[in-house]
């Protein structure tokens, strides 16, 4: 920062100069926004919620899986011999018992100790999330203990993310971050990865995860 | 062609070559309407978009008009966090800041996230010349770069290319940057797209220092943002050890609470998505994730010149959705190239001359390249009223005045030898000899009434309709109605 020290002197002067019409007294908080947008775009159930999140989610080619708590150890073996895959990683923090049913799959923790090529070499990743908004079809993973480092749902080509429904559903952008914690690495994901580059059509797959297969768990009880 | 803007003929001379360009004018055409009508349907499911937009405004006039107090708690938040921050006044500054960064970490490559920021100060021309190799890592970016190219819109920077260009570009020059083509290449999206994957990751897994820009900067949390889609920007923000990441000034936003808004606008208003695939959020380094050094450079080159400007400043809400680019007639015709910088478009029109000023023969003919037509300001999602700012720049190119120059207040005289009324009259013979682009911004208009407003845009159409209702638009315009009769008595129908 040190050798740059007069030239932010320089630019904060300049902005001062700059803005010599706005009055001395004035705070930022006096220059009106008015909030007056929905919070919510349409009133909605719990499961409208989730459904509608599922259509989004399916909208941007990501594959939605709907089950209960009892199903999900099933579904997420199923998911993997689906995608053939051999080599798995998983976050430290991720419950045992969504493995339950996995076999013919040798599962590395990612626990940090991956490097990038060692990632490279790995077929499929499984995650939780923090909290996913149904408005956009975006689920939100925050490096909590069920997710993981940032690489390890980027280098594998197949990404499984169990979600919680309805818990872990919102409605909106607006209900989405007083739920998270700016101060940890955020990662927002609408579908897999996709380019619109070339004569805009829209090809999935460019180097995120080209299949992402979103798992709605909800509840024995409020299923 | 070559990578840089310097010594580039001015917009009506390049624009008149351009609009030559049939290839060049087909694949614009098809683009823009593509993505303009999807962007109609998204922005429809938003019941509160006229409120989104206005508060979007508000958010950045506040920001604005208290930069220094937010600049302050940004650089307080970010050192707080454990990152580095560091001020360019200039182009040249910001580079050799880089430069500096990366000789300190032993590399001499470096992979990069799309960024405006960096395109504007020509980085990676500065790096090569320092021994770095700047690897461009979204596809369009890299196609623009193994092209030896320019790119020519904000969101789609290769979208004067066709994919059977684009495959002779991957085919010819990929060997001479890394991994080559694969054999046999088709000209199918699909298999280029899986081309520059295998091409670039043999290039993210062994990076070490990663370049980038940001969305947005939020000054209460020092956190960044970065959107994309390809998963490119979220391998350069995370995988390497170091990340420099050069911002505007501008790009400020309060709070963390305001993001609500521009995640809302920008996707929907940029690629007509609900959200865009990856949005990646750090605040400084976090332990075991992501990369251990953060330096965030915060670049001026001519922003506290553009915020001089009481009417200008106004330029300086924009997010970079590009919307303005794809309803543009002008644009549509005379394609990126022509505007002779890396914003081009209606926004580059009004924000190129401000961070450049107006005296050379290019940049005093931007305001100019325009119908004010006015479709550029219904569609911003911070509603920049572009033909305002327009007109106000072409007064001062016209008859000089005061402005605000690398931080020193001065005068100007009226252009040249009066070469901005040359260049002005012939941007408007050039747009009166394209009838077309006269059209479409008609019937864009009438497609949109229902979102005019009562008065006009622009200093003088506003005074006028100070005492005056601006008259309701038809339904139709004369041309449509025209044609639609002359149809009708084709086949025969009623006379």
């Amino acid at each position: 920062m040190t050798d740059t020290s007069g030239s932010r002197a320089e630019i904060l002067r300049r902005i001062r100069q700059a803005l010599t019409d706005v009055p001395a007294e004035e705070t930022p908080g006096d220059v009106p926004v008015a909030r007056d947008y929905l919070r919510v775009h349409a009133p909605r159930s719990p499961r409208e919620r989730t459904d509608l999140l599922a259509a989004h989610l399916t909208d941007y080619r990501a594959h939605v899986h709907r089950t209960e708590e009892a199903g999900l150890p099933g579904t997420v073996a199923r998911l993997l011999a689906e995608h053939g895959t051999r080599r798995a990683v998983v976050p430290a923090g991720l419950p045992g018992a969504w493995l339950a049913e996995v076999s013919g799959v040798e599962v590395v923790s990612g626990g940090g100790g991956l490097t990038a090529g060692e990632l490279d070499a790995v077929d499929s990743v499984i995650t939780g999330c923090a909290l996913a908004v149904a408005e956009t079809g975006t689920i939100v993973l925050d490096a909590g203990p069920d997710q993981g480092q940032r690489r390890i749902t980027l280098i594998p080509d197949h990404h499984i993310c169990v979600v919680r429904a309805p818990e872990q559903v919102v409605d909106s952008v607006p209900q989405a971050l007083p739920r998270l914690d700016p101060a940890r690495p955020l990662t927002w994901i609408s579908g897999p990865s996709a380019t619109s580059d070339i004569e805009l059509d829209r090809v999935e797959g460019v180097h995120g995860p080209r299949t992402l297969d979103v798992v709605i768990v909800t509840a024995q009880s409020s299923a | 062609m070559s990578g840089t803007y310097l010594g580039l003929p001015s917009f009506p001379r390049a624009a008149a070559e351009s609009t030559r360009d049939t290839q060049l004018r087909a694949n614009l055409t098809h683009a823009t309407h593509t993505i303009r009508d999807k962007r109609a349907v998204a922005i429809g499911e938003l019941a509160d978009w006229p409120q989104l937009r206005a508060a979007g405004a508000q958010v950045k006039d506040r920001t604005l008009r208290h930069l220094d107090h937010y600049l302050l708690q940004l650089e307080a938040a970010v050192t707080e966090a454990g990152g580095t921050v560091h001020w360019a006044a200039d182009a040249e500054e910001a580079n050799r800041i880089v430069a500096r960064l990366v000789h300190a970490t032993g590399e001499s490559e470096v992979v990069k996230v799309k960024s405006m920021a960096t395109q504007e100060t020509g980085l990676n021309e500065a790096l090569a010349a320092e021994g770095i190799a700047a690897y461009e890592t979204d596809l369009a970016e890299l196609i623009v770069q193994l092209g030896d190219d320019r790119p020519s819109h904000i969101l789609v920077p290769a979208i004067h290319k066709n994919r059977t260009e684009i495959r002779d570009i991957f085919r010819t020059r990929m060997a001479d940057w890394g991994r080559p083509a694969p054999e046999g290449l088709s000209d199918s999206p699909a298999e280029l797209a899986e081309a520059a994957r295998l091409h670039l990751r043999e290039k993210f897994l062994r990076a070490k220092v990663g370049v980038s820009g940001a969305n947005f900067m939020v000054a209460e949390t020092g956190t960044m943002v970065v959107v994309e889609s390809e998963g490119n920007g979220r391998m350069c923000l995370t995988l390497p050890e170091t990340l420099i990441s050069v911002v505007g000034i501008e790009k400020i936003v309060p709070t963390w609470r305001d993001l609500e808004i521009y995640l809302q606008t920008l996707p929907r208003s940029s690629t007509a998505e609900r959200m865009n695939p990856y949005t990646s959020m750090w605040t400084g380094t976090s332990d075991g994730d992501g990369p251990k050094v953060f330096h965030l450079v915060l670049l001026d080159n001519g922003r506290t010149d553009t915020l001089a400007d009481t009417v200008g400043r106004q330029a300086l809400r924009c997010i970079r959705c590009s919307a303005c680019l794809n309803v543009c007639p002008v644009y549509e015709r005379a394609g990126g190239h022509a505007y002779g910088s890396p914003y081009p478009g209606p926004i580059g029109a009004i924000l190129t001359p401000q961070l450049r000023g107006t005296d050379n023969e290019l940049n005093a003919s931007l305001p100019y390249a325009s119908s004010l037509c006015g479709a550029c300001y219904t569609v911003c999602p911070v509603a920049i009223d572009i033909p305002e700012v327009l007109v106000h720049l072409r007064e001062r190119v016209v008859q000089g005045g005061p402005v605000t120059l690398r931080g020193t207040r001065t005068t100007i005289k009226p252009a040249r030898g009066h070469a901005a009324e040359r260049a002005a009259m012939r941007v408007g013979s050039w747009t009166l000899d394209h009838p077309a682009a006269w059209h479409t911004a008609q019937r864009l208009a009438l497609r949109t009434r229902r979102l005019h407003p009562e008065r006009a845009p622009g200093r003088t159409a506003r005074a006028w309709t100070d005492s005056r209702e601006l008259p309701a638009l038809p339904e139709q315009s004369f041309r449509d109605w025209w044609r639609q009769r002359r149809k009708t008595r084709e086949n025969g129908g009623d006379q």
